[in-house]
C-alpha cells in the first residue's frame, strides 16, 4: 500500500508543472507558444474532481492594467519564498523568459513596454469564457470565490455591490468568503446574501460579538463526481481592525484556528472526501494555518493578492494563490479516492484580454451594469505621463499623486494614505476617467480629513503599520502594505521590532526633522473612525488632476528601507 | 457558564484588591503573583490551552479562555496592564469540565499569561500575546 505522501510525491514528479525543488518551471511550455485562447486553455484532464479559484477582482469588470509588486518582502521564515519574490529572482525561480507573457503578467519589470506588446488583463466576461471553457471540459467543477469581489469600482460602490452580484451569480459561483464587502454595513451584505446570491457566504470564523456564537455557515459539502468536497470558508480576520468596526459592530472574526480544525473534523466525520479551505486570510496566515491545522488537502488563498504560478506545498496541503483584479484563475484538477487526495494538476491562466474571447453572455451583463454611470464613469479628467501604480511594500506613483492632491487640495504639511493592494495602473499617456480614479480610491469611508497629529502620533502610526506587514509571526501580519505619505520622509528598518523600525523622519519640503511635540496639519483618507468628517477622497483628486491637465510623478523617494 | 463569569468576577475582586496592597512594581507584582499561586511549583508547558486573539479586535473587551483538565484552579495575568491580576477560578470536585472564558481589558500589547494548579500542587503555565492596535489600512 503506497501511502498518501508517496502518492502525492509521485503525482509531483510526473508533473511538468513542477520541478524538484519545489519550484519548477511553469512557463517552459508556454514560452515556446502563441498566445492564443487555444494555447491558454490547454489543459490535460486529471482525476476526478476540478476546482477553479477567483480571488481578489475588486469589482474589475473590465481589463485592465495590474503592476504586480516591485517590494514584498518576506521576513523571518519566509524570507525569500514565494510570495516574496519580485522582479528577476521571481523570473529565475519559476524559470520564466524575460519579457515573455507570463513575465509581464506576473513581475514588474518593463512594465510599460510588455504591456502595450501584450495587452491589458482581466474583465469577467474572458474569466468567463475560461469558467465556460473548463467546465466544458469537466461540468461539474466547482468555482470559488474567495471574496474582495463586491468592492472597488465606482459602479459597485454606487450600486452597494448588486453589479456584482449580478455578475457572479451569471459567472455561476459555488461559494464566496468575504472581507471588503463588510464595508457596505452588515445590513446591506444581510440583504444581498438573503436575497441576491445564489450561493453560500462561507466564513466559519465570523462570530456574533455578544455570545461568540458562529454567525455565518461554515461550510457547505458538495457531491461532485461522486466524491463529497467539503468547502470551508474563512474571511479575512481583521475586518473590525483593518477596516471600520462601527460598520459591523454585531460581528467578530478572527483567525480561531482551533474552530478551523474543528470545522475540518466535523466535514470528514459527515464524509467529506476532500476538505478545501477557501480563505480570505493572506498567503502567510494561510501557510501557517495549514501547517498547523491537519486534514486541509487544498486552500485557495487570498488577500495578498499574489500570484504564484504554481502550488506550495505545506505538509499535505497545497496552497493555491490566483492574484488579484481578475488577472488570473487557477484550474486545479485532483484525483480523490478512497477518501483522499491522491494527487492533482494545476495551472494558474492568465486572462490576457486580446487573447482570449469575451463571453458574449457576460459582456452583456457588464455592459447593462455600466449602462446608468457610463457616461460619468468614463469622463476624461486629465491624462498621465507616467506610469500610474500602487501595488508594492511601499509608496507607488498613484499614491504619489494622491498623496500630492491631499496636500494641496486639503492645505496640510502631511498627507497620509492608506496601503491596500488594490486599484490598477496606468500607462504612460493614458487618459485619466473618474472611474479610474475610483478603481483606486473607492470605498464606503472615502472622506478625506484634515487634522493635527503630533510627531509622535505620527511616529506611532508608522510604527503600528509597518508591524502588520513585517511583524515576523504571520498571525499578527494583516496583510496591507506601508502607509503611504506625502510631505514627509522617513527610514524603515524590517528587520527591527515594533516601536524600532522607523527612524530619520523629516518633513521633505524643508528637510527639518519631525518633533514628537511638534503638531503638524495632516491630511488623509479611509479612516476607521465613525464619523469623520471632509470631502470624499475621489472628489479631492479629481479637483487636482483638473487642475493639473497632465499628471507627471517621479516614483517618490519617501521611503529608506533596510534590512532586507 | 454564567456561572462561572459572575464567580470569575468576584474571585478577580477578591484577588484584585489583595494584589494592590503592596504597591510594588509592575514586574515584582506578576513574580509575587506568580509565586503566590504555584508556592514553590516550577510550572510546566503540557496540559493547558490559552485561547485569545492574535490581535484584539476591541482592547477594552478581549475574550479570552483557559482550559487545564484536572485543574484546581486557574489564574489569569495581564502584566502589561496597570494591575496585572485579572482573575483567579477555582473548581470544586464537582466541576464538569476545568475551563473559565471570559472578557478582560488590555491596555496594551502584551503577553497574556495562564497558571493553572493541579490537585497534587503541579503547576502549569500557558501564554499568549494579544496585540492591541490602532487599527486601519488594511489591504
Amino acid at each position: 500500500m503506497i501511502t498518501r505522501r508517496e502518492f502525492l510525491q509521485a503525482s509531483l514528479a510526473a508533473s511538468a508543472l513542477w520541478g524538484g525543488s519545489g519550484v519548477g518551471n511553469w512557463s517552459k511550455l508556454a514560452a515556446q507558444q502563441a498566445l492564443n485562447a487555444e494555447n491558454l486553455l490547454a489543459f490535460e484532464d486529471f482525476g476526478n474532481v476540478t476546482l477553479i479559484h477567483l480571488t481578489d477582482l475588486h469589482a474589475q469588470m473590465k481589463p485592465v492594467w495590474f503592476r504586480e509588486p516591485e517590494w514584498n518582502i518576506g521576513v523571518g521564515a519566509v524570507r525569500g519564498q514565494p510570495p516574496h519574490v519580485v522582479g528577476k529572482a521571481f523570473l529565475e525561480m519559476f524559470r520564466i523568459r524575460p519579457e515573455s507573457p507570463e513575465a509581464y503578467a506576473l513581475t514588474y519589470e518593463d512594465f510599460t513596454a510588455l504591456g502595450r506588446a501584450y495587452g491589458k488583463m482581466g474583465g469577467l466576461d474572458r474569466v468567463a469564457t475560461v469558467v465556460k471553457a473548463i467546465r466544458a471540459a469537466r461540468p461539474e467543477a466547482l468555482l470559488l470565490d474567495g471574496g474582495d469581489t463586491w468592492h472597488g469600482s465606482m459602479t459597485s460602490l454606487r450600486t452597494k455591490g448588486q453589479d456584482m452580484v449580478n455578475a457572479m451569480n451569471l459567472l455561476g459561483v459555488d461559494a464566496m468568503t468575504s472581507h471588503w464587502e463588510w464595508t457596505f454595513g452588515a445590513d446591506r451584505v444581510k440583504d444581498l446574501v438573503d436575497t441576491g446570491l445564489n450561493f453560500p457566504f462561507l466564513g466559519a470564523n465570523v462570530f456574533d460579538v455578544e455570545w461568540d456564537e458562529p454567525a455565518l455557515a461554515p461550510y457547505t459539502i458538495f457531491e461532485r463526481g461522486g466524491v463529497q468536497v467539503a468547502v470551508i470558508g474563512q474571511a479575512f480576520p481583521y475586518l473590525p481592525i483593518a477596516n471600520p468596526k462601527w460598520m459591523f459592530p454585531e460581528f467578530s472574526f478572527g483567525i480561531r484556528e482551533e474552530r478551523m480544525q474543528q470545522m475540518v473534523d466535523e466535514v470528514r466525520a459527515k464524509g467529506a472526501d476532500l476538505v478545501v479551505c477557501l480563505s480570505h486570510n493572506g498567503f502567510d496566515v494561510d501557510r501557517k494555518m495549514v501547517s498547523r491545522v491537519k486534514g486541509i488537502d487544498v486552500i485557495l488563498t487570498g488577500h495578498t493578492h499574489d500570484a504564484v504560478p504554481e502550488p506550495v506545498l505545506i505538509g499535505e496541503t497545497i496552497l493555491i494563490a490566483s492574484g488579484s483584479m481578475g488577472k488570473f484563475v487557477s484550474r486545479i484538477d485532483l484525483d480523490v479516492r478512497d477518501g483522499r487526495m491522491m494527487g492533482f494538476r494545476h495551472k494558474l491562466i492568465p486572462i490576457f484580454s486580446d487573447a482570449l474571447p469575451p463571453d458574449p453572455e457576460m459582456a452583456a451583463l457588464i455592459e447593462a451594469e455600466r449602462a446608468p454611470f457610463k457616461a460619468e464613469a468614463e469622463e476624461k479628467i486629465g491624462t498621465t505621463e507616467s506610469l500610474l501604480y500602487r501595488r508594492g511594500n511601499f509608496q507607488g506613483t498613484w499614491d504619489d499623486l494622491i498623496c500630492d492632491a491631499i496636500r494641496s487640495e486639503r492645505d496640510a504639511e502631511i498627507a497620509l494614505s492608506p496601503g491596500v493592494r488594490w486599484g490598477p495602473s496606468l500607462l504612460p499617456g493614458d487618459a485619466i476617467t473618474r472611474e479610474d480614479i475610483h478603481a483606486v480610491t473607492s470605498m464606503t469611508y472615502g472622506q478625506c480629513y484634515r487634522t493635527e497629529m503630533t510627531g509622535e502620533t505620527l511616529k506611532t502610526i508608522l510604527e503600528d503599520v509597518a508591524d502588520n506587514i513585517f511583524n515576523t509571526d504571520p498571525y499578527y501580519q494583516q496583510g496591507g502594505d506601508m502607509v503611504r505619505v506625502g510631505g514627509l520622509r522617513f527610514a524603515c528598518d524590517v528587520r527591527q521590532p515594533i516601536g524600532s523600525r522607523i527612524s530619520a523622519m523629516e518633513l521633505s519640503d524643508s528637510g527639518a526633522a519631525v518633533e514628537p511635540g511638534r503638531a503638524y496639519t495632516v491630511a488623509g483618507w479611509a479612516s476607521v473612525t465613525e464619523g469623520t468628517e471632509g470631502p470624499q477622497i475621489w472628489d479631492v483628486i479629481e479637483a487636482h488632476v483638473k487642475k493639473l491637465g497632465t499628471v507627471r510623478v517621479t516614483p517618490s523617494e519617501a521611503v529608506r528601507v533596510t534590512g532586507i | 457558564m454564567d456561572f462561572k463569569r459572575r464567580e470569575a468576577l468576584w474571585l478577580g475582586l477578591g484577588t484584585l484588591a489583595a494584589a494592590a496592597l503592596p504597591g510594588a512594581s509592575l514586574a515584582a507584582t506578576v513574580e509575587e503573583l506568580t509565586a503566590s499561586f504555584a508556592q514553590g511549583a516550577t510550572p510546566g508547558s503540557e496540559g493547558i490551552t490559552l485561547t485569545a486573539p492574535e490581535i484584539a479586535e476591541n482592547g477594552n473587551t478581549v475574550p479570552i479562555a483557559v482550559e487545564a483538565p484536572g485543574a484546581v484552579a486557574i489564574m489569569l495575568i495581564a502584566p502589561g496592564n496597570p494591575e496585572p491580576s485579572v482573575a483567579t477560578f477555582t473548581f470544586g470536585p464537582a466541576a464538569g469540565s476545568q475551563r473559565a472564558a471570559t472578557r478582560i481589558r488590555l491596555a496594551k500589547t502584551q503577553d497574556v499569561i495562564a497558571l493553572a494548579k493541579m490537585a497534587d500542587g503541579s503547576v502549569v503555565q500557558a501564554q499568549s500575546t494579544v496585540k492591541v492596535t490602532i487599527g486601519g489600512c488594511g489591504g
